[in-house]
């Protein structure tokens, strides 16, 4: 699959993979040996028949290809761009054993393009009609899928959004060279045509307690995502100039920053940016900072390559940019200048002792390896909290220690009638992980419905 | 969309206007804030609900034109709609018969402090107000706030209206007089409710300040709005707006503030030119 070249790609927002051609598409289907037993389809959390609708694909009938897609994820053009393939369904694809597994990914990419391009809109089919009605609280991956899976059903679903956009974290949080906002909007509007009502402005919790939404709603679903951006507790972290990932890529892609002042939210970059964690955050608030003009950006990790949560795709890329990986590096504390500014990030060097309750070996400090690292702009990519909103205005959800909404294997939580999936259940999880939430919820709510 | 159902100017550089927003009215208490968006290419602005009327369906907001997305605001007109409104967002001022309260208010901060010194007078406690600004032309919300308070005090800077001076003058006065303050409420401009926590400390009064940090999102997310309380990193959306004054770092505070000021100079120059060309 092409890919543009880095000189051209880092000067703009615009998508870095160019996509499969047809012809590459339809090679790349045949190339799937049709298992009896499917392996790939238990590494998908949204369980796609896979050797379904790549028989279709190579058959070069698309609009079949896509219908069965379509079946259970109603993402496809997102899950095609930003799963990790590569940990679930090409994990377990059998090729992959002695040689390279089906692009399944990059085929489902495929797919969700050409129904854009083609501008055939599948046209939604939903059951027959239910009375139901269900609230489901934030539009992100964990909402959108449950919210799509029960107008399917022909529940009347009313979807709650805090913000002013749709999307949750795959507008605010991905960038758009990684997953343009146009496609999110797109695959929105499929969603809206099952029948979802999505309501922006309305912050459950406060508007509404999830109480009140119980009266008028049969069944909740909370996926309100992702809270409070972690800090590492250091010396200098509030002074000017540092952000949280959060912050700047909320400024960024959500705010659309980089279109300032067209757009009338800020964002200062300094010529060189120091992005602290190693997860795909990272990388993309790092690729963000070259394409805003940063001179030199340098990825500061504590552990080394090897360890990095990011997926290796990503990393691959922002090394092909330019970014400067320094590992085995932590942040003790952060010097501003007169006015306030940060000016240089103190670190020590580390190295790896041994494996901690991960299972990844624990980077330990070097005694007096201390050194600065000059900086105009740090960003802190190090995880996020769950949203800490719903579960403080309400006392009866049990939660865990660290925040995280606590729900049993289908999802349901402490309160009935409510269920939870996605980062406010995890912390910061990935899109699929969250898809794969919503869809058990809807099983498990429709389960109680039908009862 | 929320549509303005009045405007009115206050002084050269303050509008009130009247919103219907019944899900957000329905919902608000006293101290609580809004984001505003006024059109889909603005910033999200924290703005506090100056009042609200359950019945009506509506909120007050009051605000100054200090940048960009204001100007924005200040540009629609009666009829017009909002392009968005989130709210109510923060904890609610903390309500309970204290006895005797200060509350102050300076600049914009007069109105916001509204519908804490009406509640504090449900609730049964004896409100002492006072307000400063620069100038007369500054001081709003007078009679309002005349009308809810046992007394009201008024500054201005330059001696236009009330005494010449500031308002830790009075607090200051009403402390020497020997009256017991049970509790004081500030808000305004950071260096304004920085002295005022200066007066109250040494004498152990407990002292709020409703804090106006920058913020994006506002429902916990972004993390722009850390301000250090008492040495921790607080989060001003969720956990505040209202903050024990007395431990609040303000220097940092203000730093924070002005971060994007240059920034906002700019936004604020395309605005003005956008909104001159029609």
């Amino acid at each position: 699959m092409g890919e543009r070249s880095v000189v051209e790609r880092i000067t703009d927002f615009q998508e870095v993979p160019l996509g499969y051609t047809l012809e590459e598409a339809i090679s790349e289907a045949k190339r799937c040996i049709q298992c009896k037993n499917p392996q790939c389809v238990k590494g998908c959390p949204v369980e796609i028949d896979i050797p379904g609708f790549l028989k279709y694909l190579a058959l070069g009938n698309f609009e079949s290809a896509i219908k069965k897609i379509k079946e259970t994820n109603s993402l496809p053009a997102v899950c095609g761009r930003v799963c990790p393939q590569e940990e679930q369904c090409e994990l377990k694809c059998v090729l992959g054993v002695k040689g390279e597994p089906v692009g399944i990914g990059n085929l489902e990419r495929f797919l969700a393009d050409w129904e854009r391009a083609e501008n055939r809109k599948q046209k939604a089919e939903s059951g027959e009609k239910k009375k139901d009605k269900i609230a489901v609280v934030g539009s992100g991956p964990a909402g959108l899928t449950c919210a799509g899976d029960l107008a399917r059903l022909g529940y009347q679903i009313t979807v709650f959004e805090s913000l002013h956009v749709t999307g949750g974290v795959l507008t605010y949080g991905i960038p758009e060279f990684r997953l343009p906002k146009k496609i999110v909007e797109m695959e929105i509007d499929y969603i809206k045509s099952l029948g979802v009502e999505i309501k922006t402005d309305m912050l459950i919790g406060n508007v509404y307690t999830i109480e009140e939404l119980l009266k008028e709603y049969k069944a909740v679903f909370i996926g309100s995502g992702a809270g409070l951006p972690k800090f590492m507790d250091i010396p200098g972290e509030n002074f000017d100039g540092v952000y949280s990932a959060n912050e700047y890529l909320f400024r960024v892609n959500m705010m659309k920053a980089w279109k300032f002042p067209e757009y009338l939210t800020p964002i200062k970059i300094g010529k060189k940016v120091a992005v602290v964690g190693g997860g795909n955050v990272a990388m993309d608030a790092a690729r963000v900072s070259l394409r805003l003009g940063a001179e030199e950006v340098c990825i500061i990790y504590r552990r080394t390559k090897n360890e990095m949560p990011a997926r290796k795709e990503e990393v691959h890329r922002a090394e092909e940019e330019g970014i400067i990986f320094k590992n085995l590096t932590l942040p003790i504390a952060y010097h501003a200048d007169e006015k306030g500014w940060v000016k240089d990030a103190k670190c020590i060097q580390m190295e790896l002792g041994e494996p901690d309750s991960s299972g990844r070996r624990r980077p330990v400090p070097i005694e007096g390896s201390n050194f600065k690292i000059p900086v105009e702009t740090v960003i802190v990519a190090i995880g996020n909290s769950p949203n800490p909103l719903i579960p403080h205005r309400t006392p009866n959800l049990k939660t865990e220690r660290w925040g995280g909404v606590i729900i049993t294997n289908e999802g349901a939580t402490s309160i009935s009638g409510v269920f939870a999936g996605g980062d406010i259940v995890r912390g910061a999880a990935t899109v699929i992980s969250a898809m794969g939430d919503g869809k058990r919820a809807a099983k498990a709510i429709h389960k109680m419905l039908s009862a | 969309m929320p549509k303005i159902l009045s405007k009115e100017k206050l002084s050269e550089n303050i509008s009130k206007i009247v919103v219907e927003a019944p899900h957000v009215a329905k919902a608000t208490k006293p101290g609580q804030f809004i984001v505003v968006v006024p059109t889909e290419n603005a910033e999200r602005i924290p703005l506090t609900i100056a009042d609200f009327d359950k019945k009506q369906g509506t909120i007050t907001i009051i605000f100054q034109i200090v940048g960009a997305t204001t100007r924005i605001l200040n540009s629609l007109k009666e009829g017009d709609n909002i392009a968005h409104i989130l709210g109510p967002l923060g904890v609610p001022s903390h309500m309970e018969k204290f006895g005797t309260v200060v509350v102050i208010g300076g600049g914009v901060g007069i109105a916001e402090i509204y519908p804490v010194v009406k509640s504090l007078k449900e609730t049964g406690n004896e409100v002492i107000t006072i307000i400063g600004a620069r100038c007369k032309e500054l001081l709003i919300y007078e009679s309002e706030l005349r009308t809810q308070s046992a007394e009201l005090k008024t500054t201005t800077d330059d001696g236009s209206s009330g005494r010449k001076g500031f308002v830790s003058d009075e607090l200051k006065d009403i402390i020497n007089s020997g009256k017991k303050i049970d509790r004081v409420i500030v808000v305004g401009p950071v260096p304004m409710m920085r002295v005022c926590c200066d007066v109250t400390k040494p004498l152990a009064i407990k002292t709020m300040v409703s804090l106006n940090t920058l913020m994006l999102d506002a429902t916990g997310m972004c993390g722009i709005c850390r301000v250090t309380v008492g040495g921790e990193t607080k989060f001003a959306c969720v956990e505040g707006p209202e903050f024990d004054g007395h431990q609040v770092d303000f220097g940092e505070l203000a730093s924070r503030l002005s971060a994007y000021k240059n920034k906002e100079k700019e936004a604020d120059n395309h605005v003005c030119r956008l909104l001159k060309n029609g």
